[in-house]
């Protein structure tokens, strides 16, 4: 508890762009056959520093076969929120789940050089207090942490549907599953909110048969993925709309809402439309009468290859897709960031007017059949993936891994965890750094970043930038 | 008993004093109000924000009073009751000390329920009790003034005091936490918002304890 709100806290998305800019990232390490632990690096992002753009610090979890994917920190901007009239909370906290063990690790990274474990949450006390599994998403809201779930109990997550459980942020105790209505919600993934409004959104990948030994393409390919996402009424807890995208859009993943507080729309990011392999990303918002509606507004287009440049699972369609599996909003809402880990391609939108982007710049790095090097000459495995933004808006950095399993069909050949970086131009557009350039200790993968300070997918704000 | 212009002038006083106190404490809403004009993209909308805060408020300040207030029939038992009350809001302060969670269930009112919100998160903080031993107060200090009077007009007497003590501490309270919402949303700006945002908690609970220990000091004393 301190006197005053964390410095890092910001009432308007505007006054975040205006921060200092962040000093360190945090990125997931993960070992994609479990044969070492996985761990949190900490990476000097200060320019000018000696160690700048290395990794200065590792936390390393004394488990193994966790699975790092997303993570997030026990306070935010949220915290501000003119509801709680308590913003002493500290922004001290990363929540840490393992999607394979289920095992939630809480890092304490006050000093970053110090990081270390502060806390471990069994799988056990997730299974008993929730009957969810899998923890996925965090994000801090009303009442504590939320964490979203990709599997429901039993052995392989199937008994009963996955959805969202409540942490407190202060002792991170596990209260309780979220849902008081689900609706027709039977798969999850990510999810998303308007705190003033009181709208939360969430969205569908698949249940954990369907992703944790790979991708079933028998289940791609007859659309049994997730192509739907749910509108919530967020403090009655309850569905209160279920938007289907079509059942060709499969696996609607990423949600982002427009971060000012008074627009009522966002973006959702589909992998593959089963159809024609596309990419897709959705507009979504609210009409005048009250109802969702989503419209799709990007589409990226396969590129045909030759079957003996493509892994056993394309081969048969003679073209690598996109694989739109990420996507950012940056703090003014003004570009979307879209990664194309199939192309080896990171897109940059101008989403300024939401319903019609356009692209404004473009980065080509790895991919299956383009193998693009980077600048400094190093090799990019994957594509790029997991993506985070700077909260001022000019830096953009990206990971490689989608995720285990996963990365070992669509990439056979490849293998290790890069951290790139771009700049981003006065006019949009986009070009990678030279000399930023992160590679991971060998046997290990890299996932999500977090910012110091905060980033573009954490801090909600409770009020508007005027 | 002691009729002194001074001590009701001081005892006003007070209460003006907790509706300042209340008022600028964020945990009593103010922020909602800046929100709500910026939300809404409209001055209007702060005004209505803070009607709506002052009116919970101010209920919650009658449902501590009004029990109390029908009390003061009961003449004999005048000092124990007051010392009963000081004890209630030492408790409180006691309660809050100890239990530095905050009231989750605040944060589960829809956003636009400014008036639940208000009188719910008044209840949460014992604002209402604050006031108790200041209000027991002047109603003794009436009573002396006027001399012994059937049971049915100390009631009412007592019941327009609860509204009066009630209505200037609210009123101050909206001054108060008005003035804020105001000068942020006009000209300060939002960066101001967590700058003028300080940790209450412990002042708040310390601040119960004293008025609780003030009310039955007052109690003993016979003022």
């Amino acid at each position: 508890m301190t006197l005053r709100p964390d410095p890092t806290f910001h009432a308007s998305p505007k006054l975040a762009m205006q921060a200092p800019a962040e000093t360190y990232g945090f990125t997931v390490m993960l070992s994609p056959d479990g044969k070492q632990s996985d761990g949190i690096a900490v990476v000097d992002l200060k320019p000018g520093s000696d160690t700048y753009g290395k990794i200065v610090h590792q936390v390393i979890v004394p488990h193994k076969g966790d699975e790092f994917h997303h993570f997030g920190w026990n306070a935010c901007s949220s915290s501000l929120s003119p509801l709680s009239g308590h913003a002493f909370l500290e922004r001290r906290y990363l929540i840490v789940p393992g999607i394979r063990s289920s095992r939630i690790y809480i890092i304490d990274v006050k000093d970053p050089l110090k990081a270390h474990i502060h806390k471990t949450i069994e799988p056990e006390e997730v299974f008993a207090k929730t009957g969810y599994s899998r923890p996925h998403t965090i994000h801090c809201g009303p009442e504590g942490i939320y964490v979203s779930t990709l599997g429901g109990g039993g052995p392989d997550g199937t008994d009963g549907p996955p959805g969202i459980f409540i942490m407190d942020c202060e002792t991170f105790e596990i209260i309780g599953r979220y849902e008081m209505d689900r609706g027709k919600q039977d798969k999850h993934y990510d999810f998303w909110w308007n705190l003033p409004q009181d709208y939360m959104v969430s969205s569908e990948w698949g249940l954990p048969p369907q992703f944790e030994n790979g991708i079933v393409a028998e289940d791609l390919l007859s659309n049994k993925y997730g192509h739907s996402i749910h509108f919530w009424d967020l403090r009655a807890r309850k569905n209160i709309q279920t938007m289907d995208l079509g059942e060709n859009h499969q696996m609607a993943l990423e949600i982002r809402p427009a971060h000012d507080p008074t627009k009522s729309y966002g973006f959702c990011g589909v992998v593959v439309d089963t159809t024609n392999l596309q990419g897709a990303i959705f507009t979504w918002w609210r009409d005048d009468d009250g109802v969702w509606q989503s419209k799709k507004t990007i589409t990226i287009d396969p590129v045909p290859a030759d079957a003996d440049d493509l892994p056993d699972l394309l081969k048969g369609f003679g073209a690598v897709p996109p694989l739109v599996t990420d996507i950012d909003l940056s703090l003014d809402d003004k570009y979307l960031y879209v990664a194309c880990w199939g192309l080896g391609e990171m897109h940059q939108y101008d989403v300024s007017d939401p319903m019609n982007p356009v692209l404004a710049g473009k980065v080509e790095l790895g991919g299956i059949v383009a193998h693009h090097k980077h600048p400094n000459g190093g090799d990019f495995a994957f594509g790029p993936q997991m993506v985070e933004i700077s909260r001022d808006g000019k830096r953009v950095y990206w990971t490689n891994s989608l995720y285990s399993t996963w990365d070992n069909q669509f990439y056979p050949n490849d293998d290790g965890g890069q951290m790139v970086m771009a700049h981003v131009g006065e006019k949009g557009g986009l070009t990678l750094d030279k000399d930023f350039y992160v590679d991971f200790p060998k046997g290990l993968r890299a996932h999500q970043i977090r910012l110091e300070g905060g980033d573009c997918s954490t801090d909600s704000f409770c009020y508007p930038s005027v | 008993m002691l009729a002194d212009p001074s001590s009701v002038t001081a005892l006003w006083g007070a209460v003006v004093f907790a509706g300042i106190y209340h008022g600028i404490n964020p945990g009593m809403g103010w922020p909602l109000a800046v929100s709500a004009a910026l939300m809404e993209r409209r001055h209007g909308a702060l005004a209505s924000a803070l009607a709506l805060l002052a009116l919970g408020h101010f209920l919650a300040m009658l449902a501590i009073l009004l029990p109390f207030s029908m009390m003061v029939v009961l003449l004999d038992w005048q000092v124990s009751i007051r010392i009963g009350a000081g004890l209630i809001v030492i408790a409180m302060g006691g309660y809050l000390l100890i239990n530095r969670r905050h009231p989750k269930v605040l944060a589960r009112i829809h956003p636009a329920r400014l008036a639940l919100w208000s009188f719910l998160a008044a209840m949460a903080h014992g604002a209402g009790l604050m006031l108790l031993p200041i209000f027991l107060g002047i109603c003794t200090v009436n009573a002396g003034e006027t001399g012994h009077m059937a049971a049915q007009s100390l009631m009412t007497g007592s019941l327009g005091t609860a509204l009066l003590v009630a209505g200037v501490h609210t009123l101050a309270m909206t001054v108060a936490g008005g003035v804020i919402a105001t000068a942020i949303y006009l000209w300060l700006g939002l960066k101001f918002l967590s700058r003028t945002w300080f940790n209450l908690d412990l002042v708040w609970a310390l601040s119960l304890v004293c008025v609780g220990l003030f009310g039955i000091w007052a109690a003993v004393q016979g003022h």
